[in-house]
């Protein structure tokens, strides 16, 4: 089936191109990495996690958020969901790249990576990590492909492959659930030392991982014949308004019990964060963030605007970027400071480290470009 | 020279049974030779210092100048090939800071001026219940039986879960290839390399031949080392009659450094 990636017109090739160029540009700096060390990155003794591990918290919900369309299809026969669904675990696929490429990215010693697996400790939440992350990445490149195999010969799925969708649902809540896990088990980072960190990871997740996917279904249906029924599209923006709701109800909930309490270390970060205290690099970022994520909430809550497609979309795009800053952004940068002695270092991304990035990024949409091209060819000849 | 299956066989006989005959002659004529040229046994030296509970007391008291903490840190840092690198980006092992931020909680307007104004040393705590071993992927840092956290500075894969782990600050990252940051390499203690993690190791390599930590020596008696688990130790005595903080107690990590006021 994957030849079908290989037939294209020039705007598909030129964007494979574009593609290349861009992870071309990553790899380059990532071998400059390579060579001086994570020192030309921005992060230090401090904050010693930086953009990397944030794209890495920020993709495993998008990746998770897969599960928002299995779920309503296979759990509750949702029909208008059928020709979605192959989309939704193949950005899976690609986010979990994505996710494990951020991992390797960050690592001081990359050629060592083997030792996670050589040395298996059960005690560390990361190995758990490694475990939930790649299993996820299997079931939905089995899953994704052997129904879209299913769809090409004209036949029903195999019926083990029910079983594989029935894990992979649970399986989609338990690699965000970990992935909070890495922070939320720390003594003494209390940004981060909070017992739903994973809920309020997963209903972020679930708003801007389904907004996303919905951005890159409408960008499909403008360069192919992919149709996205309308109530394929209620349904999906009801969801992102109920899941940004909780997300941002969650929020609130963590900033009352710290200023009321007036417990110091659980408002120093707030601080930090919204007040500018110690440093103002974040500040504006996230006084951003307070801004969209109140008007798509409320462009998303009120019906008329959330089945305009005008406004629909703005607000899609304002989740997206709400739910970046807030998780790929201010989560883990946030949780560092200040520091254990409560001094405020700052961190921003440096040059390098923005385009290693960037390629990363690459690297997840071309995987997602092929999978995708091989998708609606199969769904074409299929109908015809 | 091509090579039938009877002449592989007979080659294959002969090489087991040199194999075989020979190690039995080895043994027999020089016992543990064989042995000897292999991979090295690790044997503890006679003179190796010992206990169940290493620990490690601050006096605050007798620092009473500048020079005895620079005198500590240089010993450490001199010893373990510890590179000098400016910014954010550094490493350090044993290194000072205010009353105010080594103890944030017991920070207050009206703490006595001579604590106000000293400086305190800070260095990894060897708790008893580690984050950093927790949360280690690899196992690449480590809880010994007596109570030191150790790095396989080998095994470590750099993915900085231990810095973030660690509620006091005590690990630093190898941002950089630190061997052009050391002024004089002492050939005597491994550098690292880029990529890794470091910290004080209690000085295990200095305990193994029988001598105590660098900067316990170095400071003039203002740090007391020993073994905790022993009742008639100097430390357990110094740790009856005086008051000491350790940092963050509330935690649960229970640390092993402990501060005299």
């Amino acid at each position: 089936m994957l030849e079908k990636a290989l037939q294209g017109n020039k705007a598909y090739w030129g964007w494979i191109a574009s593609l290349l160029v861009v992870i071309g540009i990553g790899f380059g700096f990532y071998v400059y990495q390579l060579q001086q060390g994570l020192g030309i990155t921005g992060m230090n003794r401090d904050v010693s996690w930086g953009l990397y591990i944030g794209q890495l918290t920020y993709m495993v919900g998008i990746a998770a958020s897969a599960v928002m369309l299995v779920l309503p299809y296979y759990l509750h026969n949702h029909k208008a969901f059928g020709k979605l669904v192959i989309f939704g675990e193949f950005l899976a696929v690609s986010a979990v790249v994505v996710c494990l490429l951020f991992v390797v990215v960050d690592l001081g010693q990359p050629q060592r990576l083997m030792n996670v697996v050589l040395h298996p400790t059960p005690n560390s939440v990361l190995f758990w990590d490694m475990v939930v992350l790649n299993g996820y990445l299997f079931l939905n490149i089995i899953i994704g492909w052997a129904v879209l195999h299913a769809v090409k010969k004209g036949v029903r799925p195999a019926s083990w492959l029910k079983i594989l969708i029935y894990v992979s649902i649970p399986w989609a809540v338990s690699i965000h659930t970990v992935t909070a896990f890495l922070y939320a088990g720390l003594p003494g980072r209390y940004f981060w030392h909070d017992s739903l960190l994973a809920a309020s990871f997963l209903s972020g997740a679930f708003a801007a991982g389904p907004a996303l996917l919905l951005l890159i279904l409408m960008i499909v249906q403008k360069v192919s014949d992919l149709k996205i029924p309308k109530e394929a599209i209620q349904t999906m923006t009801k969801i992102i308004t109920y899941a940004w709701a909780i997300n941002l109800f969650m929020l609130l909930l963590k900033i009352f019990s710290a200023y009321y309490s007036q417990y110091p270390a659980k408002m120093a970060t707030f601080d930090y964060l919204f007040g500018g205290v110690g440093g103002e690099q974040m500040m504006p970022w996230m006084w951003n963030f307070v801004f969209l994520s109140v008007v798509s909430l409320v462009l998303l809550v009120i019906p008329s605007t959330r089945n305009n497609p005008i406004t629909m979309t703005i607000a899609l795009v304002m989740v997206v970027f709400a739910g970046w800053i807030d998780k790929g952004l201010s989560m883990v940068i946030g949780g560092f400071i200040p520091n254990p002695f409560k001094v405020h270092t700052e961190y921003w991304p440096t040059i390098p480290e923005f385009f290693i990035t960037v390629g990363v990024y690459a690297v997840g949409l071309l995987i997602l470009t092929v999978l995708y091209k091989v998708a609606l060819a199969v769904q074409r000849e299929s109908a015809s | 020279m091509a090579i039938n299956r009877r002449t592989f066989l007979k080659a294959a006989g002969l090489t087991t049974l040199a194999g075989v005959a020979g190690h039995a002659a080895m043994e027999l004529l020089a016992p543990g030779a064989l042995e000897a040229s292999g991979a090295p046994k690790v044997g503890e030296y006679p003179e190796a210092l010992t206990a169940k509970r290493w620990a490690m007391l601050i006096d605050t008291e007798k620092f009473t100048t500048a020079q005895v903490y620079q005198k500590c840190i240089d010993a450490c840092h001199i010893l373990h090939n510890v590179p000098h690198i400016p910014g954010d980006q550094e490493i350090k092992w044993l290194w000072t800071d205010s009353f105010k931020h080594v103890f944030p909680d017991q920070q207050h307007a009206l703490v006595p001026d001579r604590i106000k104004n000293q400086p305190f040393l800070v260095l990894c705590n060897h708790c008893d219940n580690p984050p950093c071993v927790r949360v280690c992927p690899t196992k690449a840092t480590f809880k010994r039986d007596d109570g030191i956290v150790m790095m396989d500075m080998h095994r470590c894969i750099g993915c900085r879960y231990c810095m973030a782990g660690c509620p006091y600050g005590a690990r630093s990252f190898n941002f950089w290839d630190p061997r052009p940051f050391i002024e004089n390499i002492d050939p005597y203690y491994p550098t690292r390399m880029k990529g890794v993690v470091e910290k004080c190791t209690f000085c295990e390599d200095r305990l193994a031949k029988g001598q105590l930590p660098a900067c316990v020596e170095a400071s003039e008696g203002a740090l007391i080392f020993g073994d905790l688990a022993n009742e008639d130790s100097e430390v357990r005595r110094v740790l009856r009659e005086r008051y000491s903080l350790r940092r963050k107690p509330s935690l649960g990590t229970t640390p092993h450094v402990f501060y005299l006021i």
